[in-house]
């Protein structure tokens, strides 16, 4: 976590607190990218994207998750003692992970068992904490929505890139259905294999580098 | 419940099912510390002591009172809360009883609460139905093998600064490149064991 709040801390220094709804979206989602900027919550990244179901499934879970419980830290701010506040944020984050795990389990049983140990390992994915802790204990309760939906759809359209390829690349199909014919395309399946993840998430990474290359630099 | 025994399962856990390289736990601090080979022992220690214990600990919660009082849903909060307590137990020990022990292993105990293979691990014990020998051999293998992977990585990081690497690829680009072909190496492990 520690390495973490410097990152946080300066998007917070930006003028983010001035109420200005719009800046926090872009901020959050593209500017501050949860996953390739700030390198966070990368575990479940790698290992949910085998393919693109699964991608948009974390993808929401996470939204859902960080909106919550960005909500009632922020709610709670006021009257949440300043020592026991770590405690405090994860057993917010606990209680919605259970809750969406719950929820999976009931109705979804197959795509439950699929994401396995990686939907209750939500709760140590550090961009909720981060947002928590960096934004939410600072900021009002609408504010701290729309960070928190700015940072969940960060992360779910890196996820869901990443399932993409993974799934098309390692498999040819995109949801489900044959895409590229078996014909001519042989499948790949290093892809949906672990090393296929850290590649493309290198890969990822490197673009992202090239697109806002020169800005990241003059930030620094 | 499966019958292999807890030592196929501590060798799988640390070659073939690497938690690290197979489950992906684990990565924030391993992209995070492993610069040094030093920082990468000590934290290795301190992650492979405090999953063989938590595991157990755990192990024991679950079975004989979450289960029991039907409280299984429960488990995600007291996981993290276990974790969280036997962190802060073996930090003030440590500093009570062994200062030297303190200074190389003290700073990377408040991170391990947060790293995910702690976690991971006993849900994974979980999941797959593990009894008591079991989640020992587990534990113990899920924390060597990330002391290993993470080892290797700072090695071969050390190695990487003299390296001419592209720039959109440099920092964690490439040491997610690295780590690609670190998983393929221990892919070959694959035939020997497996745990599922």
């Amino acid at each position: 976590m520690a390495d973490k709040q410097p990152a946080c801390m300066t998007c917070g220094g930006q003028g983010l607190c001035g109420g200005r709804g719009l800046l926090t979206l872009k901020e959050g989602a593209w500017k501050n990218n949860p996953l390739a900027i700030q390198m966070l919550g990368i575990c479940s990244a790698l290992a949910v994207t085998n393919r693109l179901e699964n991608s948009l499934v974390m993808g929401g879970a996470l939204i859902f998750v960080c909106v919550c419980s960005n909500l009632f830290v922020s709610l709670l701010r006021n009257i949440t003692p300043h020592r026991i506040r770590m405690i405090a944020e994860v057993a917010i984050i606990a209680t919605f992970v259970i809750l969406f795990d719950q929820f999976l389990k009931a109705f979804y049983w197959e795509m439950s068992k699929q994401l396995g140990p990686y939907v209750g390992l939500i709760i140590t994915n550090c961009i909720i904490m981060g947002r928590a802790e960096a934004f939410a204990l600072q900021n009002p309760p609408v504010l701290s929505i729309v960070d928190g939906i700015a940072n969940g759809l960060g992360y779910a359209v890196i996820l869901a890139i990443i399932g993409f390829f993974r799934e098309l690349l390692g498999s040819g199909e995109i949801l489900g259905y044959p895409v590229l014919s078996s014909e001519w395309y042989e499948a790949n399946q290093l892809m949906i294999l672990a090393p296929g993840a850290f590649f493309m998430m290198g890969v990822v990474i490197a673009v992202f580098n090239v697109l806002k290359g020169p800005d990241t630099e003059e930030n620094k | 419940m499966n019958q292999t025994s807890a030592l196929v399962i501590l060798v799988a856990a640390i070659l073939t099912n690497n938690i690290l390289l197979t489950n992906f736990l684990g990565m924030c601090s391993f992209i995070a510390c492993s610069g040094q080979i030093r920082t990468a022992i000590g934290l290795g220690t301190a992650v492979t002591f405090v999953i063989t214990m938590t595991t157990m600990i755990n192990y024991c919660i679950y079975h004989f009172v979450l289960v029991p009082g039907g409280l299984v849903h429960l488990q995600f909060i007291v996981f993290i809360a276990v974790i969280a307590a036997f962190v802060q137990l073996v930090e003030m020990f440590v500093e009570r009883f062994s200062p030297k022990l303190y200074f190389t292993l003290g700073i990377f105990l408040p991170l391990i609460t947060v790293n995910c293979a702690i976690l991971g691990a006993s849900l994974f014990m979980i999941i797959r139905e593990y009894s008591f020998i079991q989640s020992v051999g587990f534990g113990f293998g899920a924390g060597v093998g990330w002391a290993v992977a993470i080892i290797l990585m700072a090695g071969l990081r050390q190695k990487m600064r003299y390296s001419n690497v592209p720039k959109p690829f440099q920092g964690v680009a490439i040491a997610m490149i690295v780590t690609c072909v670190l998983a393929m190496a221990f892919m070959g492990f694959a035939g020997m064991v497996s745990i599922q």
